[in-house]
Parts: structure tokens; sequence; C-alpha cells
């Protein structure tokens, strides 16, 4: 990843931790198998080769391809990837999700890493935030579950499907 | 001041480093005794709620605090061989009596005779100048961390952070788990010098990040009410308009230098290094300084990272205990340097090689 910090916006924005469009280490699933698979893709967004690990060596099945080199940018080989959503437990970054595609005709599922207060409980409406905490929407909460029991929740939230290329964070309000 | 004690293996400072040489040393044999000025072993380490980076071997993933514990687990395996002082500050060394000084708490002084020493005092924070900067409500980010992390204690409702390094972005992370507003995050350089993600992660929160920004005053009579920031140009000039931003606290978090006073009491050769952030000792590939009795590990021998620094620590505490003529696994030495070296691969290792390269030395004349 080369950041040039040029007078760019998009390479500002990028320059100040927001993604602006797919780049090794953060890249989207391919469409059209991505919509068929029940379960859903992994979604990675860690651009920088940075010394981490961690989504690789825990995916159960190898489908975070294992590093050459500690400073490695992720890499997916999505015919093994189960959707289970352990590396979206275990990044450090916060920088793995996992969308699937297949709930409605015009809804799909988003699972994400939370960890802040107040948790939110299933069935709860929750506001949905882009890269830059903007409110693009509402979602319901379908699971929350804490998978390695490390007090980082993953919460699957029902969001409009036009907006899965957004929708990165959740605000929850009582 | 009579009382003196007596140990095989000093080590000064129990953060990550320090923790690591004692572990490593007592594995082998060694009788250690570790000297902390805190309250609780584990330095930097303690604050840190977020789970870390590296890898495995260095417990990635794990949460700081938690890999604190996992240290002091091991070392309590071995025994009695460690000897953990806390509420003490090593407050000078005598090289011509191979002598240091040690006060616990304000009252109890003592010397602490020592065969070898791994220094492992890690960093302190810098601090930048700007008016009323020392009105109440502005804090290094160590500050703030110990105040929320380990006291429980919020240190306002809203917070300017100055400097998005790790260290700016991970507590405005943790503020914001505190339930604290962060009014921006403000960066003098064209780019936010911690890690994409942990920007990222702040940035989808709704904080925004200033690059090319600095604080020029802070704003308040007797306490902080706010803080004014101006835009920078590409040689750091200011332009544009000032802007003033309500807040009541402001976190500075501009870098950390190491600790190195006992480096230049004992006469270790020492260099000014930019890319590790402040003078420090020269080293052979053991971490032995040009004292030959005195080891150097962790921020203290140039700013990194916690899992650079246990490695450190291991390799600093497999050659004390090498030269007390115990018996250590001489396989473990090229393993920790072969981790060290994955550690330090990357883009962001950069920085860490063209330091080191210029303090580092083939070996010490006998
Ligand atoms: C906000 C933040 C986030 C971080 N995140 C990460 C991360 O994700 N991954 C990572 O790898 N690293 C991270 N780090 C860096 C990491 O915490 C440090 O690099 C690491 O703790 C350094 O270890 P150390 O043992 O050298 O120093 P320290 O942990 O600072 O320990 C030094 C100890 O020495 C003691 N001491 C100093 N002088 C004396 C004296 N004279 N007598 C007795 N005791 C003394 C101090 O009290 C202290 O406890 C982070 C740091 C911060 C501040
Ligand atoms: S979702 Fe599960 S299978 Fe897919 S990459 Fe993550 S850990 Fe691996
Ligand atoms: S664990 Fe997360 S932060 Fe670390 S390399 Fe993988 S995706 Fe990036």
């Amino acid at each position: 990843m080369g950041c040039t910090c040029n007078s760019n916006d998009k390479e500002k924005l990028f320059c100040s931790g927001v993604l602006v469009e797919n780049r090794p280490g953060a890249i989207l699933p391919p469409q059209e198998a991505w919509e068929q698979k029940k379960g859903g893709y992994v979604v990675i967004e860690c651009p920088q080769r940075i010394p981490c690990n961690p989504c690789a060596t825990s995916c159960p099945t190898g489908a975070v391809k294992p590093f050459k080199d500690i400073n490695d940018v992720p890499e997916i080989d999505y015919e093994k990837c189960t959707g289970c959503g352990l590396c979206v437990a275990k990044c450090p970054g916060l920088a793995c999700f996992v969308i699937d595609l297949t709930y409605s005709a015009d809804e799909a599922v988003i699972k994400l890493p939370y960890e802040l207060e107040p948790k939110p409980a299933k069935g709860q409406k929750v506001k949905c935030l882009n890269r830059v905490g903007e409110e693009v929407s509402e979602g319901e909460v379908s699971a929350v579950t804490e998978p390695l029991k490390d007090q980082t929740t993953v919460v699957s939230v029902v969001i409009p499907k036009k907006l899965v290329g957004e929708i990165r964070a959740i605000k929850v309000v009582c | 001041m009579k009382k003196m004690i007596e140990t095989d293996l000093l080590v000064v400072g129990g953060g990550a480093a320090g923790l690591c040489a004692a572990a490593e040393a007592a594995g082998a044999g060694a009788k250690v005794t570790v000297i902390e000025s805190d309250l609780h072993p584990g330095g930097q380490l303690v604050k840190q709620t977020h789970k870390f980076f590296g890898s495995k071997d260095e417990y990635a993933g794990t949460r700081g605090y938690k890999i604190a514990g996992i240290l002091l687990d091991e070392i309590s395996s071995l025994g009695d061989k460690v000897d953990i002082r806390t509420n003490t500050t090593v407050t000078g060394y005598y090289p011509e009596e191979g002598i240091f000084t040690a006060m616990k708490g304000e009252e109890e002084y003592y010397r602490i005779k020592a065969k070898k020493t791994v220094v492992a005092t890690g960093a302190q924070e810098r601090l930048i100048p700007f008016p009323n900067n020392d009105l109440p409500g502005v804090y290094g980010a160590g500050a703030v961390q110990t105040l929320m992390n380990v006291y429980g204690v919020v240190p306002g409702k809203k917070v300017l952070m100055v400097g998005a390094g790790n260290i700016g972005l991970i507590v405005s992370y943790q503020l914001r788990q505190a339930g604290v507003e962060i009014a921006a995050v403000v960066e003098a350089m064209p780019k936010i010098g911690g890690y994409w993600v942990h920007a990222a992660k702040i940035r989808r929160l709704g904080i925004p990040i200033l690059l090319r920004h600095t604080i020029v005053e802070a704003v308040g009579d007797k306490v902080i009410e706010g803080a004014v920031i101006q835009e920078l140009d590409d040689k750091f000039q200011l332009i544009g308009e000032p802007r003033k931003i309500d807040c009541d606290v402001i976190c500075m978090a501009v870098g950390l230098t190491p600790t190195t006073e006992l480096f230049w009491q004992a006469g270790a050769k020492m260099q000014y290094c930019p890319q590790l952030c402040g003078h420090v000792p020269f080293r052979d590939n053991t971490m032995r300084t040009s004292n030959p009795d005195i080891w150097v590990a962790g921020d203290a021998s140039g700013i990194e990272e916690a899992s650079a620094a246990m490695v450190e620590g291991r390799i600093a505490g497999h050659s004390a205990a090498k030269s007390l003529g115990l018996n250590v696994k001489e396989e473990s030495f090229k393993e920790y340097w072969t981790r060290l070296d994955h550690l330090r691969a990357g883009e962001v290792g950069e920085k860490i090689r063209g330091g080191i390269c210029q303090v580092l030395v083939d070996g010490w004349e006998a």
C-alpha cells in the first residue's frame, strides 16, 4: 500500500482512516458467488502492511490465506469461508466483518465487532453508521454473540442490501 | 542507608520487557530481583484494554492487561526465583562500586548489588508547548489511560486529542468506550502515524481526524474551556483561520522518549537516534550495552511496541543468564531474533530498522 497523500481528496480521506475504494487487503467478495452464499463471506478492511496476523491464525478453515510474512495484508480464499465470524471477534483492528446477502430480496445481514456500552439486544433497532460515522439507515439486531468470551461481541444486524458497501458500525440508542 | 540486598540479576522496570527478561533468566536458574516504581508490575501493559497486534508468540489478539497476567503466571510458575518489588524506584547507579540505590515508597532506602542488570525502564511522554498548557485539564495520554483503565475515572466530558499515532488513536477509542466524547483528533502530519485500522475504527464512530492541524492555544481561565486549532501547510506553517473547539480536556499524545538516566550514570555509550525517539544506548545483538554488566530491553532501547519489547526482554534475560554461567538453550537466541526480524519487516518497521542499524554493534571488545 503506498500512501502518497497528494492533494487528491480520496487519498486524503484514506490517509485519515477512511476506506474509499478497494485496495489489497480491503476487497469485496466476488459479487455472483457472494449473492448465492448462505452464511455470507468475510469482508476485511486492512489495507496496510502491519505486523499482525490473528485473522489468518484464528480462521478455522484457512479462508484467510496463511501469511508468508506477518506483515502481509489478508487475502481470502472465498471457497473456504463459512462466514463463521471467528475472525470478526479475534481481529484486534476490528477490521473483519461478515456480510450475508441471502437474507431476503433487499436485505442483508452484517456481523460486526462491537465493544461499546450499552450492548444491543436481539430484536432491537439500532442506527447504522458508515465509515465516517454518519447515520445512513436503521437496522434490526438479529443476534448478539461473544464467540471468544473476551468482551468483543459480534452483533448481527439486518441492513438494506444497497448499503452493504457503506455500513460498518452501529450506534445503540436506548 | 545500611540495608543492602544481593541478587544474580537485577531487572529495573517491571513492564513487558522487564518481566520477560526476568522470566527468561529465572527459567535458566538465575535468582532475579525486579524493581518496579509502580504499585503493580506490568508497565504500560496494565493500561491496555485493547487487543494487541503481533503474532501468536507475542499473544496477538489478547488484551494488553491480560498479557501482563500471563507473564506474571509464568514467573510465579518458576517458584521463588523471582522477587518482584513494587512501589520501589531505582534512583541511581554508582559504577565505581557497581551498586544501585533504591527507594521504597518515600521512606525506605536500600542498596542493591547485582552481578548483572537488565535496565528496562520504558519511556516518558513528550509534551509540546502552547499558551495555557499548564491549565488543569491538559493531560498526557498516559495519564488519561491510567485514570481510566487503572482507576476507573473519566478525565472529563469532551476531549481534544493531539496526535494520531497509535497512542492517540487507541486512547481516543478507549475514551469513547468510557462514554467520553472526542471533539477531534488533530495531527500535524499529512497522514496518521498509527495503524490505519486503529484510525478506521474511530472514524466509523464519527470521530473526526484532522490531518495537518495543530493546537495553537488552550482556552480557559481556571480550567480548560476549549482549544484553538489551526491548519498547517506542508512546511508546518500555520495557515487558514484559527478555529475554537469546545472541550474540557486536552490530551497530548505526541510521542514518547526512552527513559535512559541509568545508562548515562553507568557510562554506557549513547547516541541520539530520531527513529528510536531519543538518546539510546549502543547494544550488541544480545542487548548488552558498552557496560558489560548492563543490558537494555524494551522502550528504553528505542520506542517500539510491546511485542518487540517482550522479545528483547527474552534476549537480554537469556544473554545475562548465560554470562552468569548458567545453562541456556542456544536455539532460543536464534528463534528470538527470527521473531524480532519478522516484527520489524513491514512498512511500519522500516523506521525502527533504520534506527537500530545506527546503534547496533557487532560485539564489544573484551
Ligand atoms: C496507548 C498505547 C497502546 C499501545 N498498543 C500496543 C499494541 O497494540 N501492541 C504493542 O505491541 N504495543 C503497544 N503499545 C506499546 C507497549 O505498551 C510498549 O511498547 C511496552 O509496554 C514497552 O514495554 P517496556 O517494558 O519497555 O516499558 P514499560 O511497559 O513502560 O515498562 C517500564 C516500567 O519500568 C518502570 N520504571 C521506570 N523507571 C524505573 C526505575 N528507575 N525504577 C523502577 N522502575 C522503573 C516503570 O514504572 C514501568 O512500569 C502501546 C502503548 C501505549 C501507551
Ligand atoms: S468468517 Fe470464519 S471462515 Fe470466514 S474468514 Fe472469518 S474465520 Fe475464516
Ligand atoms: S487480524 Fe485484523 S488487523 Fe490484524 S492483519 Fe488481520 S485483519 Fe488486519
